[in-house]
């Protein structure tokens, strides 16, 4: 079935801040980014540099403090299901088996055999085949973010949003999952935006990288990432990039203590 | 659901804090040790009533408990008696655990309930239910009504405040999930917020069926016609200690029937919970 015409995702002057005791805390200012239907974009940062905070405005869980967020032609005002969103934790319901979750993801009016078949279809899209009638505490972490990408994808999303997903996993896991979704990715042609902050994991998923700095929480720099997939982590060009990235978060912290030499 | 498709991939899953029971050894503990020692204090018991130790007057020999159980059961008293007290109690305690979980998913979803009901609630709620005994009886006399009341009341509070709590502890995460699915204020009901209170609920409901047997009990001592409370007290006016320990006995028996009876209800319900052993 062919996916709703996939459209460009456009954040334009956004802002958010939070009131806390009174005072006012300023977790995102100016951030303008446009993100092309089909594109992979990852997020990378400091923790409470405020990219998680973006992606919770993108999905809708959050109120916008200033500028907007466009999908498509659409202005976003809350959560709706062309956005799909993949937590840290799966947060599968523990009551319901791997089959119902994903079918707990199907959107509401769906005929009972469309329904069907579309969780049939994602179980094996991620690769769980005889494990529907498992409960999520029967799965490892990898296999439960794999039964959350599922839930996920079933309404196919114009966008997928993954709010570091692969961070509870063991290294493993993590490259494992990382092939996973890109897999994915390449198969169902969804917009994706992954939060994480792992530099490697976002220079091997990522078509562009987003690098944000904390206070304030702004985009810093958008690194291109034009190396052909799959990539090799240890390739000279991935290097580069790699150096690329760490030097917009250590640089400046690393000069001072070559002089002290 | 069969054992087979629950162990697709247990080998993922933490080990069960519980015993193992292939051991031999462990099988024993778990079932016979804790025979031993009810079956040392009975034998204690009746070697002491032998030996003069203890008057029969005042507390029967195990053995001559055992002779009026077996008369009473034959001749149909005690199970006459025990099923009209069980019948008031199922009454009582779905309507009490009834009217618990609906009151509790109001207040438990709207603060402005909570808010209205804060005074009458904290004000119902300390008064021991044999203190309503009385009262109700002048309502509605001695008869059934009164009792199954008595009960509703004693049932009703441990299931509202176990709903109110289940309701409450549900997880910011799954609620989010949920909005971000776009599912509508029914469906996060039933499939999200009562879901993650059933454990908590079940809690209350056992609790709620304890005090719902010893309400019945209570209030058939103070004043009714049938019954295991009037039994023992019928008993006690006409001096027989081993018919008063026969509906003593038989009451705790009731009880742990019930409870277990329960607790196997929450264990099929709720075999997602993995806190929950056997």
């Amino acid at each position: 079935m062919a996916y709703e015409e996939a459209r460009p995702l456009t954040i334009s002057r956004l802002g958010k801040q939070y009131h806390i005791d009174g005072g006012k805390v300023q977790a995102l200012t100016e951030v303008n980014l446009e993100v092309g239907s089909g594109e992979f974009i990852s997020i990378v940062g400091a923790s409470g540099c405020g990219k998680s905070t973006l992606l919770r405005l993108i999905g809708g869980l959050e109120q916008i403090s200033q500028g907007e967020i466009v999908l498509g032609d659409e202005p976003i005002r809350g959560p709706k299901v062309d956005r799909g969103m993949v937590f840290q934790e799966a947060r599968l319901l523990p009551w319901l088996t791997v089959q119902q979750n994903i079918t707990f993801g199907c959107r509401s009016g769906l005929p009972k055999a469309e329904r069907e078949r579309l969780v049939t279809e994602h179980i094996a899209l991620v690769g769980l085949n005889g494990f529907e009638k498992a409960f999520p505490h029967q799965l490892s972490g990898g296999m439960q973010q794999r039964a959350s990408i599922a839930r996920a994808l079933v309404n196919r999303p114009k966008v997928l949003l993954l709010d570091e997903p692969f961070g509870a996993l063991d290294a493993f896991t993590r490259i494992q999952m990382q092939q996973e979704i890109l897999r994915i990715w390449e198969l169902e042609k969804t917009t994706m935006i992954l939060v994480t902050h792992d530099i490697d994991e976002a220079i091997f998923l990522g078509d562009r990288v987003v690098v944000m700095s904390s206070r304030p929480g702004t985009i810093k720099k958008i690194v291109p990432v034009a190396l052909p997939r799959p990539r090799d982590r240890s390739s000279y060009d991935f290097v580069q990039i790699r150096k690329d990235i760490y030097s917009e978060f250590f640089g400046e912290q690393q000069k001072p203590f070559a002089y002290a030499i | 659901m069969d054992a087979a498709e629950l162990e697709i991939i247990d080998a993922d899953r933490p080990a069960p804090v519980s015993l193992n029971f292939k051991r031999g050894g462990a099988w024993c503990r778990y079932y016979l040790l804790p025979l031993v020692v009810p079956a040392l204090i009975l034998l204690a018991w009746e070697l002491l009533s032998r030996r003069g130790f203890i008057r029969p007057t005042i507390l029967p020999a195990p053995s001559a408990i055992w002779l009026t159980f077996k008369d009473m059961a034959i001749s149909g008293e005690l199970f006459g008696h025990l099923k009209t007290s069980l019948v008031r109690v199922f009454q009582g305690f779905f309507l009490g655990a009834g009217l618990g979980i609906a009151a509790g998913i109001l207040i438990g979803l709207s603060p402005t309930v909570e808010r209205a009901l804060v005074l009458v609630t904290g004000l119902l709620r300390p008064i021991p239910i044999i203190a309503w005994v009385p009262v109700l009886i002048l309502w509605m006399g001695i008869d059934e009504s009164s009792k199954v009341t008595v009960i509703a009341i004693g049932s009703f509070w441990p299931v509202l405040l176990s709903v109110i709590h289940g309701i409450r502890n549900t997880d910011r995460k799954y609620l989010e999930v949920a909005r971000v699915l776009e599912k509508s204020r029914l469906v996060l009901l039933t499939k999200v917020v009562l879901p993650s209170a059933l454990p908590s609920i079940f809690t209350g409901l056992r609790i709620g069926i304890g005090i719902a047997w010893m309400s019945v009990i209570g209030a058939e001592l103070i004043a009714a016609s049938s019954g295991i409370g009037y039994m023992i007290m019928y008993a006690r006016e006409l001096s027989q200690p081993d018919v008063m320990l026969v509906g003593v006995v038989s009451i705790g028996i009731t009880g742990l029937v019930i409870d277990f009876a329960l607790r196997k209800v929450e264990s099929r319900l709720l075999k997602w919970n993995v806190n929950i052993c056997g």
